[in-house]
């Protein structure tokens, strides 16, 4: 086995089309796979869209500061660059996902969306159309290859900065042309190689919050498009505790914010146990409440061929989270999880990864939990 | 390498080059009253002499400016501050929308933020204005019509606008008109007294002068209010230390351009009729936009604008330009996102035909070797490009 960070031993120029969000890490990348002898193309994505003007289509426009930066990134790399606008896509299959998801009570992660559907499927269709062999991006993780050229997906050395999670949805035919060349080193290692580099990226901050909602105020972003509409927050008996403005303002295990007047009998804190959009209701109750052992995953992906039977695995739920040991089988299309541990606090929509030590399985949307 | 992007940028002339780095090396301020600031002087009035020669214009009429951008705004915003000054019911701008985001840009300005009335001028499926529908657009209301302004040629399709008409309609109701020509100067013929323009908009870095100089030619009796507060150096409707260096550039540049002129048309015409016969040959359904008769009273002699079925535009350029081939798709957004041509959708073409065309613009340095790279190049990038199809607007 050897990590595909380097040439195929037939020593084959791959030509490369770099993701380059304008951050350190895509940066890093794309140097890599230009010194590791391939031919390196640059590209930005254009997201988000403006509003459309008088006479012109929406532009598709990122942050000029990140375009720019991803620019003199590939300057300095010495590679071609150019901004692609993604944004129609990325509005219809991650955006408005997004939306539809909190509006049906789930918590989906816009991150997995965007490599399934943008990153590794919009991007990766057209570079491959246009004579590219393989998509490189920045993600921490591991690609490993055996000599018969199949490919495992695994983690980063750098369990800190471990990106399988959100990559846990690509297919065989996705990974395979894939190229992730930081997956063997660390978060700090990457930063001192973008300084040695002269990459003036080196000391910008990681982004944390999602990529379209700018100032971080994700209930903000939902109340402008879902609106508001004032339901009842009720106990598990179904006895009404008080008022919401818009149950996908709540998440499963949230406990402040709650505005419920009176304590509760036992005088412990409440949590939000359950969310039903249908008739707008919020179910709040006790910690213990929370905690899950039994998962139900629909839209299954995985990395390599479908687990047959039982399987003894290790079960991932948010991207930096525990894995907690389960064993997972498939009935019916579906992927049942139990889990040796509960965990607390799941919500519907959430992804689950299942790993077998550091390799990815495959991926799920979790749809029920007990 | 192949250059197919003059008319983004063109090659500076060697004599341009030359009478700017001279200058470079000269010192004195042109307003400077002693010995150094009259040299300098001396250099600025035979350039504007030069090129108002060039330009069929009075030496006074000659208003020097930092490029294209700048001249449009002093022309759009200063003669309608003007207008309205003198006549607050002034408020509508006739204006053409296949015109270039210097002039469209600031018309929309005056529209949001001065309360002007903004009327695009139809354009037919070539990109250009008639006369009956800039006749009409006057009539409904000739009293309240601020300015009309209408490009001599489109930088994108390279199409030339019957500006002689155009402005002799205007002239019957004494309103003035505005044309930027900074894609035409040196490709056909340009005289501004003789089309009785107000207006007019030049820049050196189209016809292989510097990129920082152009000009607003100006009639006398149009006094726009100023954009740039300060010396008053031109006229008192222009402010800024006169750039000695490149003026004098600008002007060796447009006076060997303007006099080389037809000799140009005639071999960069027949470059790009072959250009055109090869691309039409490889790749059949390929559409040639804008007016298919290619003889300079119609047509730009460097420009060929194609759009290609099934193609994004953004795929062509870069698998072009990975061959060394340089070639445009027309405007793009400040961070780079390549965006459909305003020119083609005002010409009616749909959003995809709009999306999956590129503009090759010849120029003075355009070879045969280039053109035949060119043909070689299109038909297996054509085929390339579909293959990658319309990903970024499908689902």
């Amino acid at each position: 086995m050897s990590d595909h960070m380097l040439p195929p031993a037939n020593g084959r120029r791959l030509r490369v089309l770099a993701a380059m969000s304008g951050g350190v890490d895509s940066a890093v990348a794309a140097a890599r796979a230009v010194e590791a002898g391939h031919d390196v193309v640059g590209v930005h994505l254009a997201l988000s869209a403006k509003p459309a003007t008088l006479r012109e289509g929406a532009r598709g426009c990122c942050t000029i500061e990140d375009s720019r930066d991803a620019r003199r990134a590939a300057d300095v790399i010495g590679i071609p660059f150019y901004v692609w606008d993604m944004a129609e896509r990325f509005r219809e299959d991650v955006m408005d996902d997004f939306v539809a998801e909190y509006k049906a009570g789930r918590t989906p992660n816009p991150c997995l969306r965007c490599n399934e559907k943008i990153k590794f499927a919009a991007l990766l269709d057209k570079a491959l159309g246009l004579g590219f062999d393989a998509v490189c991006t920045g993600h921490y993780a591991r690609i490993v290859e055996h000599p018969d050229g199949s490919r495992e997906l695994h983690r980063s050395v750098d369990m800190g900065k471990d990106q399988s999670y959100v990559l846990g949805v690509l297919d065989s035919d996705q990974l395979a042309h894939a190229m992730f060349p930081l997956g063997g080193d660390t978060k700090g290692d990457v930063r001192l190689e973008a300084e040695r580099r002269d990459l003036a990226v080196a000391k910008k901050p990681d982004s944390h919050d999602i990529c379209f909602i700018a100032d971080g105020d994700t209930q903000g972003f939902l109340a402008k498009h879902l609106g508001t509409e004032r339901g009842d927050i009720v106990d598990a008996s179904g006895t009404k505790l008080g008022e919401h403005d818009g149950a996908y303002a709540y998440t499963i295990g949230q406990r402040k914010g709650l505005r419920i007047g009176h304590p509760a009998a036992d005088g412990k804190p409440r949590y939000v146990l359950d969310i039903s959009p249908v008739n707008n209701t919020v179910t709040v109750g006790p910690v213990e409440a929370l905690d899950v052992d039994r998962l139900v995953g629909i839209r299954p992906r995985w990395c390599g061929p479908a687990p047959a039977g039982e399987v003894d695995c290790t079960a991932q739920v948010r991207a930096h989270g525990d894995e907690t040991a389960a064993v997972a089988e498939v009935v019916d299309g579906e992927v049942r999880v139990r889990l040796a541990e509960p965990i607390r606090g799941i919500a519907r929509g959430q992804a689950v990864v299942l790993y077998a030590g550091t390799r990815v399985i495959g991926s799920a949307t979790i749809d029920a939990t007990a | 390498m192949a250059y197919f992007d003059h008319a983004a940028t063109t090659p500076m002339r060697l004599s341009a080059i030359r009478a700017m780095t001279v200058q470079l090396a000269q010192l004195g301020n042109p307003s400077s009253l002693h010995a150094s600031g009259r040299r300098a002087r001396r250099t600025v009035e035979e350039s504007r002499e030069s090129l108002a020669h060039a330009l069929g214009a009075r030496p006074s009429e000659i208003v020097f400016t930092a490029g294209g951008t700048e001249a449009d705004n002093l022309a759009i915003k200063g003669i309608y501050w003007s207008r309205v000054a003198d006549d607050p019911a002034r408020r509508r701008i006739l204006v053409s929308p296949v015109e270039h985001h210097a002039v469209l840009d600031p018309v929309l300005w005056l529209e949001s933020a001065e309360g002007a009335v903004v009327e695009w001028l139809d354009v037919d499926t070539d990109g250009r204005v008639q006369p009956d529908t800039l006749r009409a657009a006057i009539e409904r209301d000739p009293a309240s019509v601020a300015l009309v302004s209408v490009m001599w040629a489109n930088n994108e399709v390279g199409t030339v606008e019957p500006i002689a008409e155009l402005v002799e309609i205007a002239h019957e109701f004494g309103i003035p008109f505005h044309s930027d020509a900074v894609q035409a100067v040196g490709q056909i013929p340009v005289d501004f007294s003789a089309t009785g323009l107000d207006a007019m908009t030049v820049t050196g870095h189209k016809l292989g002068g510097p990129g920082n100089c152009g000009a607003l030619v100006l009639g006398r009796g149009i006094t726009p209010v100023p954009v740039l507060h300060g010396g008053g150096q031109e006229r008192d409707v222009r402010s800024g230390t006169l750039d000695t260096a490149s003026i004098a550039a600008l002007a060796v540049a447009a006076e060997e351009s303007v006099r080389e002129q037809a000799q140009y048309a005639g071999r960069v015409g027949a470059l790009r009729d072959e250009l055109v016969r090869r691309i039409l040959a490889a790749v059949p359904d390929a559409q040639l936009n804008g007016d298919r008769r290619l003889d300079p009273a119609h047509r730009l002699p460097g420009n060929a604008h194609f759009s290609f079925p099934g193609c994004e535009g953004d795929s062509l350029l870069l698998l072009l330009d990975a061959r060394g081939i340089e070639c445009s798709t027309g405007s793009a957004c400040s961070a780079g996102v390549a965006q459909p041509s305003h020119v083609l959708l005002a010409m009616g073409a749909d959003s995809a035909r709009a999306r999956g065309s590129l503009r090759f613009s010849l120029g003075h340095t355009t070879t045969e070797a280039e053109v035949a790279e060119l043909g070689e190049a299109i038909l297996p990038v054509v085929t390339r490009a579909r293959s990658a199809g319309s990903v970024s607007a499908r689902r």
